[in-house]
């Protein structure tokens, strides 16, 4: 493997880690906010290891900006699109300790 | 098995089991959520496939905007309390009815796979002629040039249907009647970052539509966006689409369209055969209306499924 790949790896795991347990807590915790929270992992941190990784592979500077820009929409659009279910969550007065 | 190979069939399989599940599930909310990740999906196998036209199409509009126009239809529904929002479970077919229905999907299949089957092995289909003859398109896609110049008449005729579209919703709802804007809200600061980029990428997407996959369906989709997502911020899409000047923005596209290809007989062409030289601006000019005609027929669409309804309290 190349050096680039070797860079790569450990973010690449690290953001897979996170996908992996984000998808775990959204499918396994019991209230809408916890899994919330665990939504909000797998989009910003596993998302963006993930684009980090990939930096060193990228074929040119556009490519690796264009990756950047995509994790930087990704990060304002969860976080706008969480505090909304969160509050639509509160609203239906399912905030705390209800199931699916 | 590679992993590219790999990676289509989890996509394959992925696709037939949220259609199955978008058809059965018997919560609308969870049917419309399923329908809208199945267009996410689809749009990344057609990028697989090589087709990122389709692919840009799918995502904006299969995908984020059916999606929204759908949420909004299903919020109207639980308000009114005229539909149930869960179906019933009486509603089962009875015995004869899934024989019946059994038989004949089992029919399509079959058809469906004969006709596959009965394709020629290898076709290049039209492709060498498009090729040949793309140095009197006036661009240098094939995609933007079988559809804005050797089949201009059937772009047309799409660009016809969002028209009539809108004008058939009008017909229940006044477009422009004015909307209560939405309470400020973090829905805002999105707006607010969104829609200039939204803007820009159209733009691009326009332009780029004549060298390269992109055009005016795409970039009018990144507009309806922008509009849809104004339309949910307490800024409001309205003013644009207010009385005469927002009727003439939906039929904008339309008419600059028939009235070029009109206007090109002059020069001793058929209808919509453009002259050589002008072909390039002629295609610009026709793709730009259009882009921002199915931009606001889009948000139009939007608009009108949620007008009459009460502020929601928050």
């Amino acid at each position: 493997m190349t050096l680039a790949g070797w860079i790569a790896l450990p973010f690449l795991l690290a953001g897979l880690f996170f996908l992996v347990a984000g998808t775990a807590g959204l499918l396994r915790f019991p209230d809408p906010h916890s899994r919330l929270h665990a939504l909000t992992k797998a989009d910003n941190l596993g998302l963006g290891l993930v684009a980090l990784g990939l930096l060193p592979l990228a074929g040119t500077l556009a490519e690796g900006l264009q990756m950047m820009l995509a994790w930087l929409l990704v990060l304002i659009a969860s976080a706008v699109a969480s505090r909304l279910m969160a509050r639509a969550s509160e609203a239906e007065g399912e905030g705390e300790g209800s199931g699916p | 098995m590679s992993a590219q190979l790999a990676l289509d069939l989890a996509l394959a399989a992925g696709l037939l089991w949220l259609a199955w599940r978008a058809v059965t599930t018997r919560d609308l909310l969870k049917s419309v959520i399923l329908f809208t990740v199945f267009g996410l999906l689809l749009a990344i196998a057609w990028a697989r496939l090589g087709a990122p036209d389709l692919a840009l199409a799918e995502a904006a509009i299969g995908a984020g905007l059916t999606g929204a126009l759908l949420l909004v239809a299903l919020d109207r529904l639980r308000r009114a309390g005229a539909a149930p929002v869960v179906l019933p479970g009486d509603r089962e077919p009875g015995p004869a009815a899934r024989g019946l229905l059994a038989l004949a999907v089992a029919a399509l299949a079959v058809a469906v796979s004969w006709s596959a089957a009965s394709l020629p092995e290898a076709s290049a289909g039209l492709r060498d002629l498009v090729a040949g003859r793309i140095h009197e398109s006036g661009v240098s896609h094939p995609v933007t040039a079988v559809l804005l110049n050797f089949r201009g008449y059937d772009t047309l005729l799409e660009v016809g249907v969002v028209v009539l579209a809108v004008l058939a919703v009008r017909a229940f709802v006044p477009l422009g009647a004015a909307q209560a804007p939405a309470p400020e809200g973090p829905v805002d600061g999105l707006a607010r970052l969104l829609v200039p980029l939204l803007v820009v990428v159209a733009g691009y997407l326009l332009w780029r539509g004549a060298t390269a996959p992109g055009g005016a369906f795409q970039a009018g989709a990144l507009l309806g966006a922008a509009g849809v997502l104004l339309a949910l911020s307490s800024l409001g899409s309205g003013a644009l689409l207010e009385g005469l000047r927002g009727r003439l923005l939906l039929v904008l596209g339309f008419g600059v369209f028939l009235a070029v290809g009109a206007a090109v007989m002059g020069f001793g062409g058929a209808y919509l055969e453009y002259p050589r030289d002008a072909a390039k601006a002629l295609i610009l000019l026709i793709e730009a209306t259009a882009a921002l005609s199915i931009g606001a027929a889009l948000v139009a669409l939007f608009r009108a499924n949620r007008s009459g309804l009460p502020r929601e309290p928050r």
